[in-house]
């Protein structure tokens, strides 16, 4: 593959200029999780440019991102993070290997199913297929107890009904689903 | 659930007439623009237009995210012909562009307006003092949210004020608290937190005020130490200032008690 062609893709998929970037640097100053990334959104974006695909898509780094659009914010170029971030892990899920992130993977996975079938979020539902396909099932159960306990995480949740409309929208394949 | 009650309690007080979109649907929040980016827009267009079909003028969105999603739907609805017509297509609606998605924060300062919650104030929140927390849905990106300074946001602050309190300066209004890892990375979530909480507390606060639901919660989830700060939403200090008796009920509902705080202070409806 010829560097410059992962970049490119990664510009298409996620609608942003990432060859603007000048290297700034503003992005991982700001970034609230740079200290648990390996690279960090600066040097991610480098290693897009010098077409480090297996390096990129295979780091903790795209799952970590939180969202927060705060490098967006400040970026100079207005280049997006967030989105890029988006399209490497739609990259990375259509690979053979694992995410190096499984449990992020997961979870945002299991969201959106709960959304498909019933229209809304059902917390406790969430939480215990979470618990089950990730094998986590002790970690943090004190802080769901205490939400339980609370009636944050109700054990009957509402289901939403829009029928056709929700049907319609889940109709047309995710990205998701046409790489599995 | 206390941001719930407290929204609607506060806005029947002032005045505006809320009624709940009949099969509302989940907006994806922060899991579906990571899968499919129009699957992320089209979820929350489900619920414009549901709001469309009600006639009804204005779509409030009390949670950040819906806010958010709601909005940046809205957005490329409005603004992008190519993405409107795959949206219209996939949801099966015509969008007409009179629904206005708008947060609570908007609605009490735009809409309701200062001057008429001052007005309303009966019991001034004198003596309390906090720092507002605005976390990143209702802040970023700005061409979404609109608001007038992505690193310093005043709306809310404009408001406590108008209750009476004392809004401590500080820098981390807008500053990530990892809600949307706080299920799978507990840790990150504790570290962000514990970087704001020991902030507000440096700044003088004896609670922060929030306007989402994802950091009000883990706000007060992830917080270690054994005297963790509450996280009020400012509907809530709204509805006590206002003296609504309603507000007794929601205090028991934080996971870090603010009753101590407000009883030290007086302030009971």
């Amino acid at each position: 593959v010829e560097a410059g062609d992962f970049a490119r893709r990664v510009d298409e998929l996620s609608r942003q200029p990432t060859r603007r970037c000048f290297h700034c640097h503003k992005c991982t100053a700001g970034c609230p999780v740079a200290t648990e990334m390996a690279h960090g959104p600066d040097r991610l974006l480098q290693l897009i440019h010098l077409g480090q695909e297996d390096l990129v898509l295979g780091s903790d780094d795209i799952w970590l991102c939180l969202a927060c659009e705060t490098c967006g914010t400040r970026c100079p170029n207005d280049i997006h993070l967030a989105p890029v971030m988006d399209a490497l892990r739609r990259l990375s899920l259509a690979r053979s290997t694992p995410p190096a992130q499984p449990r992020l993977a997961l979870f945002h996975h299991l969201f959106l199913d709960i959304v498909r079938t019933r229209g809304r979020m059902h917390e406790a539902g969430l939480m215990a297929a979470y618990k089950l396909r990730s094998g986590d099932l002790l970690g943090d159960a004190a802080a769901g107890t205490r939400l339980f306990l609370k009636g944050k995480i109700p054990l009957r949740a509402g289901v939403a009904r829009p029928g056709e409309m929700l049907r319609r929208v889940f109709a047309t394949p995710t990205a998701e689903r046409r790489q599995r | 659930v206390e941001y719930d009650m407290s929204t609607r309690a506060v806005f029947a007080a002032l005045g505006a007439r809320l009624t709940e979109i009949p099969q509302w649907v989940c907006c994806g929040a922060s899991s579906a623009h990571a899968a499919d980016p129009e699957l992320a827009l089209a979820l929350p267009a489900v619920n414009l237009a549901l709001a469309q079909e009600t006639g009804r003028g204005d779509l409030l969105a009390p949670c950040a995210a819906c806010f958010n999603r709601s909005r940046a739907a809205d957005h490329a609805l409005r603004h992008d012909p190519d993405r409107r017509r795959a949206i219209e297509e996939r949801v099966g609606f015509r969008y007409t562009g009179e629904v206005r998605v708008r947060s609570p924060l908007e609605a009490v300062t735009a809409d309701i307006g200062l001057e008429g919650v001052r007005a309303a104030v009966r019991l001034p929140l004198a003596g309390l003092r906090v720092v507002t927390y605005y976390g990143c849905l209702l802040v970023r990106p700005r061409r979404v949210t609109q608001v007038d300074d992505p690193e310093h946001p005043v709306e809310m602050q404009r408001i406590l004020e108008a209750l009476g309190a004392e809004v401590r300066p500080w820098s981390h209004g807008v500053d990530c608290c990892g809600g949307s890892s706080s299920v799978p990375r507990p840790d990150v979530a504790r570290r962000l937190v514990g970087v704001l909480a020991t902030a507000a507390r440096e700044a003088g606060a004896q609670a922060m005020v929030t306007a989402c639901p994802l950091c009000q919660v883990n706000l007060e989830m992830r917080q270690v130490g054994d005297r963790p700060l509450p996280a009020f939403y400012f509907t809530e200090l709204m509805g006590l200032a206002l003296g609504l008796p309603e507000s007794r009920g929601w205090w028991s509902r934080h996971l870090v008690a603010p009753s101590p705080l407000l009883a030290s202070l007086g302030l009971r409806p």
